[in-house]
């Protein structure tokens, strides 16, 4: 975990950490802070920000929460609790169909097949999530393979809208979120000291109690690290619901790129950009306090 | 017990058909004679021929390389610093630092990308290609510390002990020493900042200004616009080049082979 011998501290490291620091600082930590602080701000006439003549009263007057409080409205409401579902059932379905495939991959299948199968899941993990969404835009749309093929089977007479709906875009989160599912599952499963499989077998465990009472138990640590990696992305979520969900599927992560690219009420976006953040590092800082009393942490 | 490995097994197919059939497609109509896209009509490579004939497309080709390059050198030489500073020394701000570099990674990019247009125009810096640079240096210089520093977890340090006994300068022996060894990570790192960096279309459609178009750009408004065999070629091309530049960045990033198998 922690670093090499040698011990104390060294002024030797200053140099080597302080570009990362300088750019991280600049470039990151501090246009989070501008962020924060504009989704206080209102909107000016062209899109810019009003300025604020008296800070005081503006403060006191209570209208620097005006975005906060009209994230509340139902319609809102609506779209955060849709990005919410979406994401927990993204984040499940991910979960039932990746722990048989890191299961086989780590254990039952040949070691020399291993690294070929892992090859295939590290791929789609690093490519194009742009792309990859893409193509199932390519398949479901109206003339799209999914419609020739329902037609010439004769499941039906004209081509069914497939897209633009709460399931498409269910596919697509699914598709693009099951590689960082299976990859950290694997990776507990593959720490799993297989001594203890046999040893609950060879004292007369089924099998199905050694999976629920040992395996389960042992990579823990693996499913809540796959939960944080697929929940998060899910929840801010922009692109798969755009190509996929078209108008209809708005979830919180279009919101935010709707009120900076198209609406052009800068506070607001920041106001929603916000709570997304507060949700995302909620969740992390309950995961840091698992991993930390489980003192094992697959995430990173 | 067998039953159950041959059902695992078969799962485990389709759950690879399901990722990789999409994909599949999407590169097999890629070739497809008629634009009409669901029907196949036979083999060409007329959109491709298309596609390099595209001045927009090349454009946007050519923005994605600059970005890419620009971006991978900055955030490698960044983050292998970054992974030396905690591989090797205890110092103040460790622990912090560690989060500091998780959080790029974890804050969903819509937000990365709001906050960094917002701070741009603040501080008076029109979007250009150099925007976009700084946006995925921003977030890559995470990947590479990570990948870097897993790396030198498995260092022996004696050989650079020896290298300063035997008289080198602390300069000499991180280049004749400290980085032939960890070069692998470095590499495979930087492999993977310029994927990322290729790939990205969240961040950048926030931070790219005019004329910055990059690639996936470029990909999504054609798409936008209307699905056509072209907008298959050129995303089978950028899915080939990632393709290759992921499986030799795993290459690197795997363990020499043990001498005894356990």
């Amino acid at each position: 975990m922690s670093a090499d011998a040698g011990g104390g501290r060294s002024r030797a490291a200053y140099p080597l950490i302080l570009p990362t620091w300088a750019v991280l600082g600049v470039f990151f930590l501090l246009p989070l802070c501008v962020l924060f602080v504009i989704s206080f701000a209102q909107r000016g006439t062209y899109g810019g920000l009003k300025p604020i003549e008296d800070l005081g009263a503006y403060v006191l007057s209570g209208k620097f929460l005006s975005h906060y409080a009209r994230s509340l409205h139902p319609i809102y409401l609506q779209i955060f609790w849709r990005s919410i579902w979406m994401a927990v059932v993204t984040t499940i379905v991910c979960l039932l169909v990746s722990y048989p495939v890191a299961y086989y991959v780590a254990i039952v299948a040949p070691p020399r097949r291993r690294n070929l199968l892992l090859g295939l899941v590290v791929i789609p993990f690093w490519t194009s999530f742009l792309i990859r969404t893409y193509a199932w835009m390519f398949i479901l749309r109206t003339e799209g393979l999914a419609n020739r093929l329902l037609m010439a089977a004769g499941l039906t007479s004209h081509p069914l809208e497939l897209l633009y709906n709460d399931f498409s875009v269910l596919i697509g989160l699914v598709y693009g979120e099951l590689p960082f599912m299976i990859l950290p599952l694997y990776a507990s499963l593959e720490k799993l000291d297989r001594s203890l499989l046999e040893a609950s077998a060879d004292l007369g465990a089924p099998a199905r109690e050694t999976f629920r009472r040992v395996t389960i138990p042992m990579t823990a640590p693996g499913i809540a690290a796959g939960i944080v990696l697929v929940f998060v992305p899910s929840l801010g979520q922009f692109i798969v619901s755009d190509l996929l969900g078209g108008a209809k599927t708005i979830l919180a992560g279009n919101l935010v790129q709707n009120q900076f690219a198209v609406a052009r009420n800068k506070p607001f976006g920041s106001a929603v950009a916000f709570e997304l953040t507060a949700a995302v590092l909620l969740l992390l800082l309950g995961y840091a306090a698992y991993t930390r009393r489980r003192g094992e942490d697959v995430l990173l | 017990m067998r039953r159950r490995g041959a059902l695992l097994r078969l799962h485990t197919a389709l759950v690879f058909a399901f990722l990789y059939a999409p994909i599949a497609i999407l590169v097999l109509f890629s070739f497809n004679e008629t634009s009409q896209t669901a029907v196949w009509r036979g083999f060409t490579f007329e959109w491709y021929r298309k596609l390099l004939s595209d001045e927009i497309i090349l454009g946007t080709v050519r923005n994605s390389l600059i970005v890419g390059a620009a971006a991978t050198v900055i955030a490698t030489v960044l983050g292998t610093l970054a992974a030396l500073a905690m591989g090797r020394y205890r110092f103040r701000g460790e622990g912090l630092t560690r989060n500091l570099l998780y959080l790029p990674i974890i804050i969903p990019e819509i937000v990365v990308g709001a906050a960094l247009v917002t701070f741009f125009g603040v501080a008076g810096l029109r979007l250009s290609l150099v925007t976009v640079v700084i946006a995925h240096v921003v977030f890559s210089i995470s990947y590479v510390a990570i990948v870097v520093r897993a790396r030198l977890s498995g260092f022996d340090r004696s050989l650079e002990e020896a290298a300063l006994d035997l008289g080198a300068r602390p300069v000499q022996t991180f280049f004749r020493v400290t980085l032939p060894l960890i070069l692998p990570g470095v590499v495979a790192g930087a492999l993977l900042v310029f994927t990322i960096s290729i790939d990205d279309y969240v961040i950048t459609s926030f931070v790219a200004g005019v004329g910055a178009t990059t690639l996936p750009l470029q990909i999504y408004s054609m798409l936008k616009v209307g699905v056509t065999p072209e907008v298959n070629a050129v995303s089978t091309l950028l899915l080939a080049t990632t393709v290759v530049l992921i499986l030799f960045a795993q290459r690197l990033q795997q363990p020499p082979p043990e001498r005894s198998e356990g």
